[in-house]
């Protein structure tokens, strides 16, 4: 057995009084998905932000291809290839495609000065792969529609070679065709050997996308089964009650 | 690719977007104008003569140096109430460094050239402290920055009080008061060279920028509007050099001037001033301040942060540091308009700096920074600055009593606010 790309051992992190995430353990292979579901308010995506460095846990491990890493920061999980799109998508709303794309990665002229064309061009480079109906370079992109921002923000994980995806309700604010094409890059990154967290509402989504799917509740882990174990039924019981599927194990 | 950007849309504006100027700073030197026009009408042609221009621009300079560094606070949503009392301590601070700490401590005699250089350092240090003590209260303690500075407000002012026991302090070192601008000006012909060479300067980055969209395929504008864009902006600069010279040096000061050279002064003869030191330092403040926006990472995680604070967070940008990184900017700039403010004046006042928070917030906020962050430009707050300044001095010249001048430039600080809102509206900006 491969040592796996992610391990997250027995974490703990609580808000004043509240649980958020109770001794909570998962774990991530090398070119697997893997799905975390759960009510709103289950710990889902506290969990991973504490991967992406935006909480930081109050006790438990996290361990890279097997070695125990500290992450304390956005910038930590960047250093472990970690890239994160945030149901938020976390753009500054005012600056253009290619400003968020390399937002706290710009590329840089040997004076020290931003090299705004070349960030253009690459951005043109990319969404030209992601999604060729995305021609909004020059403005803000708060000026984008809710598929085209979605796009900036997948383009922003996908560029710098991530190793490890976290995707927190990528097809939320989108169409049908949207969600097809983000459900198309994903096994297409899966196959390139990424590891990815996903993390959705939408059971059906999850089974057709997912290795692996890990159910939340108030905090705590109800269970990781593999999809070809369970039904979606024996899902929908453990997000709303609880409880482990029966004839497993 | 860009198929937006290259069409230019139908209908009323085209000429101003072919030459890509933004229509918001048009409408600003548009209200500039007008307010130059009736002050002229009401004043009988006195207000738009060379020595009035002359004088408007010197007044300007000290509010405009702050309001260039108001405009990256405001943009990462704070604010900065204090900056007429860290103005004032850091001109308390350089005042008593030139008259008395260095002449008495160290010895230096009155005229010396170190004291100039010194004072300009210890003022500047003045400023980065102050300033990093705000970013750190407001960054890393995370006290809004509207208590912090609100609090500074007090305790600055009252610093500078303290430090020169509420004396006026005079007279300052003769090179530091060539800051202030009637006293140091370029002289004609060394304005018409920095004209040239700003103009040359300005063509050469049209054709910069140009070159660079052209080699990475991206739209430019025609030929014409390029060529447009560039006599005007040659032109501006021209025209503003020609009414600096046209302001000459009375005959009396020129007499006293060819006196103390033991000379006496030709008959006929006359000079102008010129380009005053003072603008020429706003000016590179503000192509600084321009360059640091629009080119550098900071500038860009400074409008990042503007845009949303947690985007920036979660890129990575350390938020806290670079909120530190903001106020100590806004302290540097300070302590040189205390410099510009006091030189001026030739001696450090009391009172110097007062009310100035309002006068450099309204000129930012008048020169189209959005208080909910993420826009705004250091064009725009100078050109903000001196449509206060003109207000003020228009105001005053056509004999308005002084309450309801102050009542005057609170109403326009509130309006511009107004217009900005409907204007943001109209243009279906969410920000």
């Amino acid at each position: 057995m491969t040592t796996p790309l992610v391990e997250m051992n027995d974490i703990c992190l609580s808000f004043g009084g509240v649980r958020a995430v109770d001794h909570v353990s998962i774990d991530l292979n090398p070119g697997e998905v893997v799905g975390l579901l759960g009510h709103n308010g289950a710990g889902k995506s506290t969990l991973i932000k504490i991967l992406s460095g935006a909480y930081r846990p109050d006790s438990g491990e996290i361990r890279i291809n097997g070695e125990p890493v500290k992450i304390e920061s956005p910038r930590d999980a960047r250093r472990y290839n970690i890239e994160t799109i945030y149901q938020t998508l976390a753009l500054a709303d005012n600056l253009d495609a290619a400003s968020n794309l390399f937002l706290g990665r710009e590329i840089v002229t040997p004076t020290g000065m931003l090299n705004d064309a070349r960030m253009e061009a690459e951005t043109r480079r990319i969404m030209a792969r992601l999604n060729p109906n995305f021609k909004k370079l020059g403005v803000p992109v708060s000026a984008l529609s809710g598929g085209q921002r979605q796009s900036v923000a997948i383009a922003r994980a996908v560029y710098f070679n991530a190793r490890i995806l976290i995707m927190d309700e990528p097809t939320a604010a989108l169409g049908v065709h949207e969600t097809r094409m983000v459900a198309d890059l994903i096994k297409e990154l899966k196959a390139q050997g990424l590891g990815i967290f996903l993390i959705s509402h939408d059971t059906r989504e999850m089974l057709e996308l997912c290795d692996r799917v890990s159910v939340m509740k108030n905090g705590r882990l109800i269970g990781t089964e593999r999809v070809e174990d369970v039904t979606e039924d024996d899902i929908l019981a453990m997000i709303i009650m609880g409880k482990k599927p029966e004839r497993a194990a | 690719m860009s198929d937006i950007a290259s069409t230019p849309p139908r209908g009323k504006g085209n000429i101003a977007r072919a030459l890509e100027l933004d229509t918001r700073l048009l409408g600003m030197i548009g209200a500039l104008v007008v307010v130059c026009l009736i002050f002229n009408f009401l004043t009988d042609g006195r207000f738009l003569t060379p020595r009035n221009l002359f004088n408007l621009t010197i007044q300007t300079v000290s509010v405009a140096i702050m309001a260039t560094g108001m405009v990256f606070v405001i943009v990462t949503r704070h604010i900065d109430l204090s900056v007429g009392s860290v103005l004032a301590t850091c001109s308390a601070v350089m005042a008593m460094t030139q008259t008395r700490w260095l002449p008495e401590a160290l010895g230096l005699d009155i005229g010396n050239p170190a004291i100039f250089w010194i004072t300009v350092i210890v003022g500047i240090a003045t400023g980065i402290v102050i300033g990093a003590l705000h970013g750190w209260l407001i960054g890393y303690l995370t006290i809004p920055a509207f208590i912090v500075t609100l609090g500074g407000l007090l305790v600055w002012r009252n610093v500078a009080w303290y430090i020169t026991s509420g004396q006026t302090i005079g007279p300052l070192d003769a090179s530091y008061m060539k800051l202030g601008g009637i006293n140091g000006t370029l002289g004609v012909q060394w304005s018409w060279i920095v004209g040239l060479i700003a103009c040359a300067t300005a063509l050469l980055a049209l054709f910069s920028a140009r070159r660079n969209k052209l080699t990475h395929d991206h739209p430019v504008k025609p030929l014409w509007a390029e060529f447009s864009l560039g006599a005007l902006i040659c032109g501006g600069i021209l025209g503003f050099i020609a009414i600096l010279n046209a302001y000459e040096v009375p005959a009396a000061r020129l007499r006293r001037i060819f006196e103390a050279r033991g000379e006496t002064l030709p008959e006929g003869y006359t000079e102008g001033y010129g380009l005053p030191i003072s603008v020429l330092l706003l000016i590179a403040i503000a192509i600084a301040m321009t360059i640091i926006a629009r080119r550098t990472r900071l500038g860009r995680y400074i409008f990042a942060f503007g845009g949303n604070p947690d985007a920036a967070e979660l890129s990575g940008i350390n938020t806290r540091l670079l909120t530190v990184k903001i106020f100590v900017m806004m302290g540097i700039l300070c302590a040189i308009s205390a410099m510009v403010a006091s030189a001026r004046l030739a001696n450090h006042s009391n009172d110097i700096g007062t009310l100035d928070e309002l006068r450099v917030i309204a000129a930012a906020v008048i020169g189209g920074t959005a208080l909910s962050g993420g826009v705004g430009t250091i064009h725009g707050a100078i050109l903000g600055a001196l449509i206060m300044q003109s207000l003020q001095s228009g105001m005053a010249m056509v004999g308005v009593d002084a309450p309801f001048q102050n009542i005057v430039v609170g109403m326009v600080l509130v309006i511009a606010v107004l217009v900005d809102i409907l204007y943001r509206k109209r243009m279906g900006d969410r920000t």
